[in-house]
C-alpha cells in the first residue's frame, strides 16, 4: 500500500491529538510531582515547576512501605493474571467451540458475579479468609482478584474464540492433530490478540483495585500500592499531600506502561490474513 | 451471520456423516467431557470464592442487622427493601447514577471507536500511540481521581487556573465534571477491546469490499461491524455494568456530596459507615437487579452476539 503525504499528515495529526487527549492531565500530575511540596500552593496550575525538585520522590521513599507495596502489587497482580486467564481461556475454548450441557448456567454465572456489587461481599470474604489463616497474604488477595476478573476474561476471550477461523483445527484435525493438540498448535496462536487484551485488561483490574486491598490486609506483608496511597494521604497533616500522591501516581504507573509496550506488540491486524481462501 | 459460518461445521457432523451413528455419539461425549473438564477449574474458583458471600448477603438483606445495634437483629422479611424503595435517597442516587451510565458510556463508545481505528491503522508510532492511550485507564483510579480533584481545586489545579471556576461546589457541573474523570479514564478499555476486535476483520475482506466500491461507511457497516459484533457487546455490556456501579471517580472528587452519590456510594454509606448491614445488603441486592436487567437488555439486543450462544447455528 502506498503511503501518500496526504495520509501521512492525516494520521500525524491523529495521533497527535489522541495522544494528548490521553496524556495532558497525566502531564499535568508529573509536573506536580516534580514541584517543591511548599511551592504547590502558588505554582501548582502551571504545567511547568518554577524550580524542579525531587523532594516528593525522596519523602516517599524514605518510606520503606512504599516499596515494599509495589513488590506485592506486581507480584499479586502478576500471578493472579496468568491463573485468570489460563483458566479463563480453557473455559472460553469450550463455550466458543463444544457443545455441552451447562454451557448456559456458566455463561450465566460469571455474569452474575460479575454484576453483584462488590462492596456487599467483602465483609463475608474478610470473615472466611480469617477462619482460613488467608487474610493479610498474598494468596488472599490473589483468590479474590482471579475470581472477580474470570467473568471478564472468559466473556472477552470466548468472543473473541468465535471469530477464529476454525477451518483451521479441522484441517489440523485431518492432518492427524489430536483436539488438544489443534488447541495448543493452531488455536492459541491465532487466539493471541484476544489473549493480550484479555491480560491486559486483567491485570489493569487487580493493579488498581482499591476495595479488596484496604479490606483484605493489614501489614506491609500483602498490602498493595492503592491500599499503600490511602495510608500517606492521612499521614501527611502538615504538608499538602498532592505532591507526594502525584510521585507515587507516576511511580506505579511505569510497570504498566512497560507491560501495554510489551504486550501490545500481540494485537496486531490482519494475524488471520490468507488463513482462510477467500 | 459472521462470515465463516457457512465453511464451518462441528467436528461431530463430519465423522458422523462418514461412520454412521455410534461414532457420533461416541464423539459427542467426548465432546462433552473435554468441555466440562475444561470448564471445571474456573467454576470451582468461582463457586468456591463467591458463592456464601453472594448468598450471605442475600440473607443479611432480609434482616435487621444493625452492628450499632447487635441485640436487635432479625428476620424482617421485605422491610429492608420497603425503606429503600420509598427513600427519595435511593431514587436520587439512581438518577444520577442512570445520567452518569447513559452519558458516559454513549460517548465512550463513539469515542472509543475512533481511539481503536487510530490504534489499529495508524501508520507510524503505533506502540507508542497504543501505550499513550492506555496510560490514563492504567492509573490507579484513586490516584486518577484525586489528580482531576487537584486539577478542580482553587489555588493548586490548572482547570481551575483557565476557566476560574469551582464546580465541584454546584450539583450539575459536578457530575459534569464526574462523567468527564470517567471518559477520559476508561474510554481506553473500550477501546482495547474494540481495537482487538478489529484486528479479527480479515484484511481480504475489506480490500474486496473496496474494490466492489463500496465507501468507507459501507465498509464498516456491512464489513467490519458484523464481525466486531461479540466484542462491542462484550466492550458495552461490562463498561456500563461497570459505570452503574461508579464509586472510585465519586469518592475522590466529591466524596458524594451536594447530591452526587451513586447508588453504590450510598450502599457503602450503609455497610461501612453506618453499618447498618441489612439496609446496605437490600441496596446492594438492588443494584444487582438493575445491572440484571441492564445486562439483560444488552444480550437480547445482541441476539446470536452472545457468548456461546450459536454453536448449533453453525453446524
Amino acid at each position: 500500500m502506498a503511503v501518500t503525504a496526504g495520509k501521512k499528515v492525516g494520521w500525524s495529526t491523529a495521533n497527535i491529538l489522541v495522544v494528548a487527549w490521553a496524556l495532558f492531565p497525566v502531564w499535568w500530575l508529573v509536573s506536580l510531582s516534580f514541584k517543591k511540596p511548599g511551592n504547590i500552593a502558588t505554582d501548582g496550575g502551571s504545567f511547568w515547576p518554577t524550580s524542579w525538585s525531587l523532594e516528593n520522590y525522596r519523602g516517599i521513599f524514605k518510606l520503606g512501605e512504599f516499596v515494599r507495596s509495589i513488590l506485592n502489587s506486581i507480584g499479586i497482580a502478576v500471578i493472579s493474571t496468568v491463573i485468570a486467564v489460563a483458566l479463563a481461556t480453557m473455559a472460553a475454548y469450550a463455550i466458543a467451540r463444544l457443545r455441552f450441557p451447562g454451557k448456559g448456567l456458566l455463561i450465566g454465572m460469571s455474569l452474575l458475579i460479575a454484576m453483584f456489587p462488590q462492596i456487599s461481599l467483602v465483609s463475608p470474604l474478610f470473615s472466611i479468609e480469617r477462619t482460613l489463616h488467608l487474610f493479610d497474604t498474598w494468596f488472599g488477595l490473589i483468590i479474590p482478584y482471579m475470581t472477580f476478573s474470570l467473568p471478564l476474561a472468559i466473556y472477552t476471550l470466548s468472543a473473541f474464540f468465535r471469530e477464529i477461523p476454525w477451518d483451521l483445527e479441522k484441517a489440523a484435525k485431518m492432518d492427524g492433530a489430536t483436539p488438544s493438540q489443534a488447541f495448543r498448535q493452531v488455536i492459541a496462536p491465532l487466539a493471541a490478540p484476544g489473549i493480550f487484551t484479555t491480560a491486559i485488561l486483567v491485570l489493569i483490574f487487580c493493579w488498581n483495585d482499591f476495595l479488596f486491598a484496604i479490606s483484605l490486609t493489614s501489614t506491609t506483608a500483602s498490602r498493595t500500592v492503592p491500599a499503600e496511597l490511602g495510608f500517606f494521604t492521612g499521614a501527611s497533616q502538615f504538608q499538602q499531600p498532592a505532591g507526594s500522591i502525584a510521585a507515587a501516581s507516576v511511580i506505579i504507573t511505569v510497570p504498566i506502561i512497560i507491560f501495554v509496550l510489551l504486550f501490545q506488540r500481540r494485537i496486531v491486524a490482519g494475524l488471520t490474513s490468507g488463513a482462510v481462501k477467500g | 451471520m459472521s462470515h465463516v459460518a457457512e465453511t464451518v461445521g462441528p467436528t461431530t457432523a463430519g465423522t458422523g456423516g462418514r461412520n454412521g451413528k455410534a461414532e457420533l455419539s461416541e464423539g459427542a461425549r467426548a465432546e462433552r467431557k473435554l468441555g466440562w473438564t475444561l470448564c471445571a477449574p474456573a467454576v470451582v474458583v468461582m463457586l468456591l470464592v463467591t458463592a456464601y458471600p453472594i448468598i450471605y448477603a442475600i440473607y443479611l438483606s432480609f434482616r435487621r442487622d444493625d452492628l450499632r445495634f447487635p441485640k436487635a437483629s432479625k428476620f424482617v422479611g421485605i422491610d429492608n427493601y420497603t425503606t429503600v424503595l420509598t427513600s427519595h435517597i435511593w431514587w436520587h442516587a439512581l438518577a444520577v447514577t442512570m445520567v452518569i451510565t447513559v452519558i458516559s458510556v454513549v460517548i465512550e463508545l463513539v469515542f472509543g471507536f475512533g481511539l481503536a481505528l487510530v490504534m489499529h491503522r495508524t501508520i507510524w508510532g503505533r506502540g507508542a500511540v497504543r501505550t499513550a492511550i492506555l496510560i490514563p485507564y492504567g492509573i490507579v483510579t484513586i490516584a486518577a481521581g484525586l489528580g482531576w480533584q487537584y486539577a478542580w481545586t482553587p489555588g493548586i489545579g490548572w482547570i481551575q487556573h483557565l476557566s476560574g471556576g469551582a464546580p465541584l461546589t454546584h450539583q450539575y457541573q459536578a457530575i459534569g465534571t464526574i462523567i468527564l474523570a470517567e471518559i477520559w479514564k476508561t474510554t481506553p478499555f473500550m477501546a482495547l477491546l474494540l481495537m482487538a476486535g478489529l484486528a479479527l476483520v480479515p484484511e481480504e475482506l475489506v480490500n474486496a469490499a473496496k474494490m466492489d466500491g463500496a465507501t468507507a461507511w459501507q465498509r464498516f457497516v456491512s464489513v467490519m461491524l458484523p464481525v466486531m459484533k461479540p466484542a462491542i457487546l462484550v466492550a458495552l455490556l461490562f463498561r456500563t455494568l461497570d459505570a452503574f456501579r461508579i464509586f472510585d471517580n465519586i469518592y475522590a472528587l466529591t466524596g458524594g456530596a451536594i447530591g452526587t452519590g451513586s447508588v453504590s456510594f450510598i450502599g457503602y454509606d450503609n455497610l461501612f459507615l453506618s453499618l447498618n448491614l441489612g439496609i446496605g445488603s437490600a441496596i446492594s441486592v438492588l443494584i444487582f437487579v438493575c445491572v440484571a436487567i441492564i445486562a439483560f437488555i444488552f444480550i437480547k439486543a445482541f441476539g446470536t452476539a452472545t457468548p456461546g450462544s450459536d454453536v448449533g447455528g453453525r453446524g
